[in-house]
């Protein structure tokens, strides 16, 4: 163990450019996936919370149940969406990172949705007297509720980092481990693993915790920061 | 609507840097290729000489067959005779020329329980393994490793299914031999993942040398009157440069653990 923790070490003081590569393949699209879905996740969430429809309530049970979604699931169905002979297969899309974004944006947008749906409608039951008193409509009640519950949201934010980063199932199947193009750092681990090299495995498993750690002190900081300066 | 979900993607993708435009080459491969580092030996030679990027997604040779089944790639590099035969007479390959061969071997605890080590043939090794009752892990996944296992249990006149200690894994080479080598069993392997592989333990290889074990490789163009958008010529270039003199000089200069494990046999 202690050796592994040394490997690891190592790999990251002697920041070996392939590893760097990989690295920054996983944060590219990670951070890509986690961007689509805030921008779908937020507004889709916030709808749910305010709208009043009939099958509301199915459909927020369906929202909660896709947070499970396993990721090889996610990872066959785009791979026959954008296969050669799929719908969408004139794109040419399979084992690229584009790919890989669009698997792991399917995962993070249930997840970002649902956790907003909570967090947004909690607000609106609390705010909702005094936005009808002072006339507030509901689209400008939710722009309002979504920046208010900003720091709720944030960790929403987290959980989708984290479900993109982490997830191996899809981005293996949609972006075939291709090497200097569509290996991520979990595909690498499940690589090396297979290859009976688990002392490397744990070792780039060590770095990924490191990365993702360190992103969340990041957001962390930056949290400090704006409640600091904004309240 | 197509258009606009392509549209949103490439933007996506020049947005994060992630869209080439050299020519590249999508080869579907096994994983015994991949991981015993013969394509991180071979394939800078072939980009130099030719200036095509090679993309290897390295599967089974069964999921490999698929992806070119489905036209996800362009040319194949698998061993699984047979099924290469059937899928170049449906029509989804072009043709398929002998590159390479190496060989499978037995795997299994240093102390052998089964006492294969000394066995006469493949088959005998089987029977012995059968008739011991020791742990034999199979691939279970239509890899060309696989096929190769199924057709000696049957040579050998065995159901491996009514065995107890026979298990089925479902996945690659290095999971199966990490199985292998946390219940200490005995698996059949192709000779070079063998010899890259780091997680022994109490793994030896015990049995080799059989004829019945040659396991030959070969390359097949994916056929462009199925897929008219696979890259035909460089596919061409690539089937062409493994049986050229560079290319075969290339695998036989190639080493696992000190040793050659592939044995370049294109016909001249």
């Amino acid at each position: 163990m202690l050796a592994t923790l040394s490997d690891a070490l190592l790999l990251l003081g002697c920041f070996d450019h392939r590893l760097l590569e990989i690295v920054g393949l996983s944060l590219r699209v990670s951070l890509t996936a986690l961007l689509i879905g805030a921008l779908l996740g937020l507004p889709l969430g916030a709808w749910l919370a305010v709208a009043g429809f009939r099958g509301r309530g199915a459909l927020i049970v369906a929202l909660n149940a896709l947070m499970g979604l396993p990721s090889v699931v996610v990872g066959v169905l785009v791979y026959l969406a954008l296969s050669r002979s799929g719908p969408f297969g004139s794109q040419g899309l399979l084992f690229s990172p584009a790919a890989m974004i669009v698997a792991q944006s399917v995962l993070v947008v249930p997840l970002i949705a649902a956790v907003t749906r909570q967090i947004v409608e909690d607000a609106w039951r609390e705010y909702a007297p005094e936005f009808s008193v002072i006339g507030i409509g509901r689209p400008q009640a939710v722009m309002l509720l979504l920046a208010d519950c900003r720091f709720s949201l944030s960790v929403a934010m987290l959980a989708g980092l984290g479900r993109a980063m982490s997830e191996v199932g899809a981005v293996m199947i949609v972006g075939g481990n291709i090497d200097g193009y569509t290996r991520v750092m979990t595909t690498a681990i499940a690589l090396e693993t297979s290859k009976g090299d688990l002392a490397l495995s744990i070792a780039l498993g060590i770095v990924l915790m490191a990365i993702i750690f360190g992103l969340n002190v990041a957001a962390h900081y930056v949290r400090c920061w704006a409640t600091r300066r904004y309240g | 609507m197509a258009h606009c979900f392509r549209s949103l993607i490439m933007a996506l993708g020049l947005l994060i840097g992630v869209v080439h435009a050299e020519e590249t080459l999508v080869v579907a491969s096994t994983t015994s290729t991949e991981q015993s580092g013969l394509f991180g030996w071979i394939l800078p030679k072939f980009e130099q000489s030719t200036a095509i990027k090679v993309r290897v997604v390295a599967v089974g040779t069964g999921q490999a067959l698929e992806i070119g089944r489905r036209g996800d790639a362009d040319v194949l590099f698998v061993h699984d005779r047979t099924a290469e035969d059937k899928f170049v007479a449906e029509g989804y390959g072009s043709y398929r020329k002998d590159v390479m061969y190496n060989d499978f071997v037995f795997v299994g605890p240093k102390d052998d329980p089964a006492k294969i080590r000394n066995a006469a043939s493949a088959l005998n090794a089987l029977k012995a393994i059968a008739g011991s009752g020791q742990a034999f892990i199979s691939r279970g996944d239509k890899s060309g490793t696989h096929a190769a296992e199924l057709r000696l249990w049957k040579e050998a006149g065995v159901d491996p299914k009514t065995l107890a200690g026979y298990k089925e894994t479902g996945s690659g080479m290095g999971p199966t031999l990490n199985m292998a080598a946390a219940i200490n069993g005995y698996t059949l392997s192709d000779r070079a993942t063998w010899g890259a592989f780091k997680n022994r333990r109490d793994l030896d290889l015990v049995l080799a040398g059989d004829p019945v074990l040659f396991n030959p490789y070969g390359v097949i163009p994916v056929n462009p009157a199925r897929h008219p958008h696979v890259k035909k010529e460089a596919a061409e270039r690539f089937a062409q440069w493994l049986v050229s003199k560079e290319g075969q000089e290339a695998i036989a200069a190639f080493r696992a653990d000190g040793q050659p494990v592939f044995f370049p046999n294109a016909k001249k």
